[in-house]
């Protein structure tokens, strides 16, 4: 039943995901500048980039047909829907019943699914070069992500998210392997999925080895504005679906207080800032892969996943 | 509370297994020591929580050879053989690291299978940790076969006897003489197997083990023939 503060924490959180979204990528941005002892630019940066973006006119090639000008509305409609389904400071959202864990990551292959049509659109070589290499990466991550699914699913008997979070918060599960198998075989899916260092550098234009901006190079203007903010809102969804499957405190129940939503509005953030500093240290520290390397990374993700629920069927029977 | 002992404990057993995981993927063989010292800092954790939990003080003196032996004397030592040796810092390994991954998770299974099969009577924990510790045993035993180059062999034989120290600390009642002779084992093999490197090295002039099987005895230089 989806009442009324229901439909409000939605469209809170639905507000909040764009808000917070650039902010997150300039944290680990400025994160990893300072680490290379560089100052860098301010956490607000990413804002201002997609505000002059936006009033850009944009520039589109003569041969491009509509699916070219649809995609940047599509990616990012489809991505901010998924990330509004990833409970962040409550988990009483209008939009939970409606969607669990395996219609977010359908709702994540829809939008490469339209990024990867639009790239081979134009017909320039690193367009499809770039598509190419997202699909491999797609068919070697998806498999290990449901993987990671299934074994949350076979702990906790759904895979509805905001149930999940609630699951956990009542300390229903406690320190398990698989959980922690889970997590890292997550984490190696998140980098894989939301291009980060080793798998991909966010950080590159024009280089042979890029994959996520070897698509959106024909992009320009507002287009390429809603492509840039998919691309942040993505990662904050991959974020705050690792925070709310593994450190879901501070997330509010259904039906708890407002004084209860308000603590979960203050940790999330805190908790996103922590994430950012992480991921920064994290790519700071690691060197970019070779694409041929990409499928034992990824394989390697899988067969964590595996494990996870292998030794699910240990730990039953205390 | 005896929840949160039990998962602890667990979790640092599945820990060490990971790292065993990590030794299969890596392929410089710096990052291979550096995984390996991990790998016995985890093992020395995972004992002193048993101690801690079991109020069993002798598994203290586990974890200290643990943490001082493996995790920094041993690998401070192989790195220093491999900067003197000058050895190749990539590993060579037989196959491929995913057909490696491939088959270490079905050992893993296979170990998980029997342990259950075996031990259906005994506590939970004493269960998961010898499914940990027999598959941490198998993956050593997997590294030494999968790898060519010796130090990379070393280390899986010293990742297996991680393993047997795994396996000796989740049971309860182990003596320390078993563990002190565990340990001194390692270290005469550490020694051997660094006699053994220079003979290889002055021998064949490297640490490829593939030079072996070519070799069938020493032959008199006969430029003629």
């Amino acid at each position: 039943m989806i009442t009324l503060i229901d439909t409000l924490y939605q469209i809170i959180q639905m507000a909040l995901l764009v808000a917070l979204a650039p902010l997150l990528t300039g944290v680990v941005r400025l994160a990893k500048a300072r680490l290379t002892a560089r100052r860098g630019a301010s956490v607000f940066q990413p804002y201002r980039d997609l505000l002059r973006l936006a009033r850009k006119e944009a520039v589109v090639a003569n041969n491009a047909s509509w699916l070219f000008r649809v995609t940047p509305y599509m990616v990012f409609t489809a991505i901010w829907l998924a990330a509004g389904l990833v409970p962040t400071f409550t988990s009483a959202l209008a939009l939970a019943p409606t969607a669990d864990l395996i219609a977010l990551v359908a709702l994540l292959g829809t939008a490469r699914f339209f990024t990867a049509l639009a790239a081979m659109d134009i017909g320039t070589g690193f367009g499809g070069l770039g598509a190419s290499r997202e699909m491999t990466i797609a068919t070697l991550a998806e498999p290990a992500m449901l993987m990671v699914i299934f074994t949350i699913a076979i702990l906790v008997h759904t895979t509805s998210l905001p149930q999940i979070v609630d699951f956990i918060l009542v300390g229903g599960v406690g320190l398990r392997i698989s959980l922690a198998m889970a997590l890292v075989a997550l984490s190696m899916v998140a980098i894989a999925e939301t291009g980060r260092i080793p798998i991909d550098n966010p950080a590159t234009h024009l280089e042979l080895t890029m994959v996520h901006e070897a698509m959106v190079l024909e992009y320009s203007g507002r287009h390429l504005a809603l492509i840039e903010a998919a691309g942040m809102v993505r990662l904050l969804l991959f974020v705050s679906l690792i925070l709310c499957i593994f450190i879901p405190w501070g997330i509010a129940s259904p039906g708890s207080g407002v004084s209860l939503v308000v603590l979960g509005l203050v940790s999330y953030p805190v908790k996103l800032v922590f994430s950012g500093l992480l991921l920064g240290a994290f790519e700071t520290s690691i060197a970019k892969m070779r694409v041929f390397r990409y499928g034992e990374f990824l394989g390697g993700a899988l067969l964590l996943a595996l494990l996870a629920a292998i030794f699910l069927f240990v730990s039953t029977g205390r | 509370m005896a929840d949160f002992y039990y998962d602890t404990a667990h979790l640092l057993g599945a820990l060490v297994l990971l790292t065993s995981f990590g030794l299969l993927y890596q392929r410089r063989l710096f990052a291979l020591l550096n995984v390996f010292a991990t790998q016995a800092f985890v093992l020395a954790a995972a004992a002193a929580w048993q101690a801690f939990i079991h109020g069993e003080p002798h598994l203290y003196i586990t974890a200290l050879l643990a943490l001082s032996l493996k995790a920094i004397v041993i690998p401070v030592a192989l790195h220093r053989i491999i900067l003197r040796l000058e050895i190749p810092r990539a590993v060579d390994s037989a196959l491929g690291v995913g057909m490696t991954m491939v088959i270490g998770v079905s050992l893993v299974t296979l170990s998980i299978l029997l342990v259950m099969g075996v031990t259906s009577g005994a506590a939970a924990l004493t269960r998961e940790d010898l499914a940990s510790a027999l598959s941490v045993v198998l993956l050593g035993l997997l590294m030494m076969i999968t790898r060519r180059n010796a130090v990379s062999q070393v280390i899986g034989f010293m990742s297996l006897e991680n393993g047997l120290i795994l396996a000796a600390i989740g049971v309860e009642g182990m003596p320390l003489v078993v563990e002190m002779s565990v340990a001194f084992a390692v270290m005469v093999a550490f020694i051997v197997f660094g006699i053994f490197f220079f003979h290889i090295r002055e021998r064949f002039d490297t640490l490829d083990l593939q030079n072996l099987e070519t070799f069938r005895g020493e032959r008199e230089e006969r430029p003629w023939s």
